[in-house]
Order: C-alpha cells, then structure tokens, then sequence
C-alpha cells in the first residue's frame, strides 16, 4: 500500500438513499496524470472531495501520501493542493494579495511568500500585472494563476476540480502545459473532467458512469478495448451500457 | 505567516475595498441615530388650532389666553359653530379644535362645572394624543386654579413624575434601540452574507481543503466584523451623549461587556444563517426577514411590548434584542447593575451557546 501515492479500495459515499460513488478502487503512481472522467452527477467530484478530505467517506479504504482519509482528513489537506472548478481566486484582491493570502494559510513564511511570489509572476509573465485586481485578468491568466497558487506550498499531490470548465481550446491547452510541467516534477495530478479530448492528455482514464469506475485504463489502452477511435466514443459505448 | 493573521488581513481588504459595505457599516448607524433623534421627536410646539368659543365670556377668554400662551398652540382660526370645524381639519389647518358652550361662565358659578370639547385630528395618532394631553393638563391646571380661588373644601392634586427621563426624550429610547439593530445587523447580516459569498464564489471549497480548521475559517470570517461592530457601538453612544444630551448612569464596563455578548449571539445568528444559504442574496434576504424585522417590531424598540397580543409577546422572548434593549437601557438609563440584570444576561448567554453549537453542527454538515 505505502508505494502508491493515491489507493482506495472499494470507496463509497452515500446521500441518504443516494450511492454518489459506489465501491470504487484504484491507485495512483507519483508523477501521473490520473483523468476522472464521467458525465455531471456520475460522481467525480464527490470521489475527489473524499480523497482531498472534503467529505468523509461513507465506507471502503482511501489512502492519500500514506494518510488515511477517514481518519486524519487534516493530515490529508496540509499534503495536497486543491483547485476547484471556479478556480477560486478573490476577484477584489490583487494577484500578489491573492499569492499571500494562500501562502499565508499554508503556513509559508513571509520570506518565502515574497520569493515564490516573484518566481511565479515571472513564470506566467505577470509582472506588469501583479497589483492588479484579479478581476481585471482575463480567464485564461486567473486559471493558470489558480494551478499555481494550489501548488505554492509544494504539494506531492494536487487535485484539480474540472479546472478547465468554461475556457476556450487554445487556453486549456496551455493550461495542460502546466500540468505537464508539475507531472515532470513528480507531483501526481488528479483531474476531473467532462471535456472527452482532454482524457487524451491524461497518463490513465478512469470512466465513471452511476458512481462506478466502468473502465480504468491509458486512453490508447481504453480506445483500442472498445474499438473506438476517440475517447469521445469510448464514453458512449461505455455510458449506453 | 500566521495562518490566521493572514486570514484576518485578507477579511479586512475585502471589507475595505468595497465601498458599499463601508458606507452601510458606518453611514447608516449615524444616519439612523441622526434621524430617529431628530426627526422622531414626540413634543410638539406652535400646533396650529381652533377656538369655537360662542360664550365670549371673562371665563372662556381667560382660558384660550392660558392655551395660547402655552407655547404649545398657536390660534389658527377663531370659528363661531363647530359645524364649521370639519373642513379646517379637512384642508389640514388645524390638528385639535376646542369647543366652549354657549354659556361657559354661567354654567360655571352655577353648577361649578362645565363641558369643554376636544377634537384631534387622529389621522396621525400620535400627534393628536399628545395635543389633547396637552390640552388637557392645561384645561386642568385652569380648573384647579378657579377651584382655589374658590376654595372648597377637598382638593385632590395629582403630582406627576417622570422617572430617568423627565423631559420624555424620545432619543432616550431611540439610541439603545438603534444600537440594537445596527449591531444585530452588522453582525448577523454581514457575516451572514460575507461567508455565504465564499460559497457563492466557490472559495470556500479552497479553504476547507487547506490545513485552516473549520473554526479557524468562522473566526477568520467574523473577527473583522466583530470589531468594525464595537467601533460603530461606540460612535452611535457616542452620537447619543454629545449631540442628544443621553446620559449613561450605569457602569461603561458593564455596557461594552453586555454590547460584545449581544455582537457574540448575533454573529452566531450569522454563522447559523450562513450555513443555510447558499447565495448572498438567500443570506441577505434570511437575514432581513427574520431578524431585523422581528429586531425592529417585536422587540419593543418601537412598539411597545405590552400592548402586543400573547403570541407576539412571546415570539418577542426568543428574540436577542429584546432582551439586550432591556439591558442597555437598563444600563444607560437607569444606571442599573448587574445584579438587576443577571437575569436577561443569563438569557443571552444561554441563546449564545444554542447558537454556537448550532452553527457549529450545520457548518460541518453541510460545506
């Protein structure tokens, strides 16, 4: 159990009558691009709201950088980064605001606050811009500023909540870039999303349909088992059942 | 950096940048003192009013001389039959009219009585209660004098007083009652709202997947709000001393000990109602209709609370500003202590709690 970054056996979390995610279990290798994928309401979010110690699971085994979900949720969140799908910057902060307050409730010291703050604002070439209000930045920049700002204190592990909802090609494109990046650096990524032919940039696809993970695989691994062509395809031969 | 600290310096950006906020936090305690002590004032002078005086005599006249030099009235109209009195009241003339008989003296040395009438304009209540009062204890204090001169054998005399507020100054009742609804409002609603606005935002989420503790979170949120609360206490008495001329009798310590656990149980309320909403505006809209309009009708901050049926009264009782009008102007007023109001304290304690845990329960629950 303690080789993997991310495992969970036979997870599960119920809403009174509901079963949001039913008995599922993988595990996740440092330095991969895990994709959920899935329909709204097949469950993703709430498996990924359980590994990130949001939500306690209803039953079943969820093991996060060696800690154990359901009974040290606290633990769990000082070693993870999180970016929901607002991407969760304060709109009525300034960039640089934004960057010391999120180091701030990491614990980061003001030190390394002021020079994290300049290594990144270069790397996004932000300079000119970082006591502006993030209101004023165009999605595509908050999105990317959003990544950076979870990964700040250095996690091993980042979850990113269908961080790229509502953003044109082009941008979600450059915003895998980043993910890349963080991969190469051996921080796993776990990603949830409804966008098919970004399951394509992931290291390995779980399909979830009602709850259930229907298929766990690498996208040419998933394509080749269904004989489809797209993982567009995959989805709809696996969702129709 | 401080977790904290840093959570507390973000809050306070917020609260500083925009403008809006600022101007209901700080405006509007001030205007509203400024206005109810101005504006909602009971006493009345130079009311215009009518004579019907058809008896002409040294009687009558001697009285309407009284009345006129009250400095309450001034004669508007002098009209020979009462018939003409409603279209003066009608155009608005006149707010009271007063009607002699024909034969005012006569019946007078006769009888040793005799009928004046008064007629108020009640289309405004309250004016034309406190004219007749008026006009009555003038009408009273004539009577008593002819009644002297005559002198008979009993004579009760009814001395009035007022207590702790001789003049009956309406801001007396006023600044605590402001005071109650703007630190109900400032620490219920705002907080309500700001960390309903963390939902709406989706920051929330964030902040609950980092290493902040839940209650880290909740004291982040309110501290801010806690302390722009006291301030505004402080400017409103302040208001309430140096331009309405209120006393504070009772001990200062003992007003901001009781102020910051009334703040305590309202930004429970707050919290409480923030873990229901999930938008600021369901937050805005729960938190107008159910405290600031119980706040400002029930807790008898305008109404008096006796005259309210049973079930009113009662649902006045669980309100927190009923109790922490009693003890302010408990306090301010009537220089009371602690030992006279333990009980309404013990009260506030104990919905402090329900609250705090309440909150505390849903706040887990439900983000």
């Amino acid at each position: 159990m303690e080789e993997h970054v991310i495992f969970t056996d036979k997870l599960t979390k119920t809403f009174g009558p509901f079963t949001a995610v039913n008995q599922i279990s993988f595990a996740v290798e440092a330095g991969e691009i895990f994709g959920f994928l899935g329909a709204n309401g097949a469950g993703k979010t709430t498996a990924l709201r359980m590994l990130s110690g949001l939500l306690k699971p209803t039953s079943g085994i969820a093991m996060v950088a060696g800690v154990d979900v359901m009974r040290h949720p606290e633990q769990v969140k000082r070693r993870i980064g999180y970016m929901s799908q607002k991407f969760s910057l304060y709109e009525d902060l300034t960039i640089r605001e934004n960057i010391r307050f999120y180091g701030g409730i990491y614990g980061l010291s003001v030190q390394t606050i002021r020079e994290k703050t300049k290594k990144l604002v270069d790397k996004l070439e932000l300079g000119a811009h970082v006591d502006e209000l993030v209101l004023r930045l165009p999605l595509g920049w908050r999105q990317k500023l959003a990544l950076s700002v979870a990964m700040l204190h250095e996690p091993r592990i980042v979850f990113l909540d269908e961080p790229t909802s509502g953003v044109d090609p082009l941008t979600r494109r450059q915003f895998w870039d980043l993910i890349y990046e963080a991969a190469a650096d051996g921080v796993t990524l776990m990603v949830t999303t409804h966008y098919m032919e970004e399951a394509e940039y992931c290291n390995r696809v779980s399909m979830m349909v009602d709850g259930k993970i229907e298929a766990l695989d690498t996208p040419g691994q998933l394509k080749k088992t269904y004989h489809a062509t797209s993982m567009d395809e995959v989805f709809r031969k696996l969702a129709r059942g | 950096m401080n977790r904290f600290s840093a959570f507390i310096i973000k809050e306070f950006r917020h609260i500083l940048r925009d403008r809006r906020t600022l101007l209901i936090l700080f405006g509007m305690p001030m205007a509203q003192v400024l206005l109810f002590g101005f504006v909602l004032t009971n006493e009345i002078k130079n009311a215009a009013i009518a004579i019907v005086d058809p008896s002409k005599d040294a009687q009558s006249t001697a009285l309407i001389q009284k009345l006129a030099s009250s400095g309450y009235f001034r004669i508007e109209k002098n009209l020979e039959a009462a018939s003409q009195l409603d279209p003066a009241f009608k155009e608005g003339k006149i707010k009271l009219a007063v009607v002699f008989p024909p034969d005012f003296a006569r019946q007078l040395d006769h009888d040793g009585s005799a009928p004046i009438q008064l007629l108020g304009d009640a289309s405004d209540p309250n004016t034309a209660t406190t004219l007749i009062n008026y006009a009555s204890n003038i009408i009273q204090d004539f009577s008593t004098q002819r009644k002297a001169e005559a002198v008979l054998p009993y004579q009760i005399e009814v001395q009035t007083h007022m207590l702790y507020n001789p003049e009956l100054k309406a801001v007396y009742s006023f600044v605590p009652g402001v005071m109650t609804l703007i630190l109900m409002l400032i620490s219920a609603m705002m907080t309500s709202i700001t960390i309903a606005k963390e939902k709406e935002l989706g920051t929330m989420e964030v902040l609950l997947a980092s290493p902040l503790k839940p209650i880290q979170i909740i004291l982040g949120k309110t501290t801010p709000y806690l302390v722009l609360s006291f301030i505004n206490a402080i400017i409103v008495v302040l208001i309430g001393v140096f331009v309405f001329g209120m006393p504070i009798r009772g001990s200062i310590l003992l007003l901001g000990l009781e102020s910051a656990l009334y703040m305590f149980v309202a930004l429970s309320l707050g919290i409480l109602i923030s873990t229901r909403a999930a938008t600021q505006q369901a937050a805005l809209f729960m938190s107008a209709l159910g405290l600031l309009m119980p706040t400002m009708l029930l807790s008898g901050f305008i109404f008096p609370r006796e005259s309210m049926p049973y079930v009113l009264q009662a649902l006045g009782n669980i309100i927190p500003a009923t109790w922490f009008n009693q003890i302010i102007k408990g306090v301010m007023i009537k220089g009371a202590g602690i030992e006279v109001l333990w009980f309404q304290t013990c009260v506030l304690g104990v919905m402090a709690i329900v609250f705090v845990v309440l909150s505390m329960r849903n706040f887990k629950d439900r983000l």
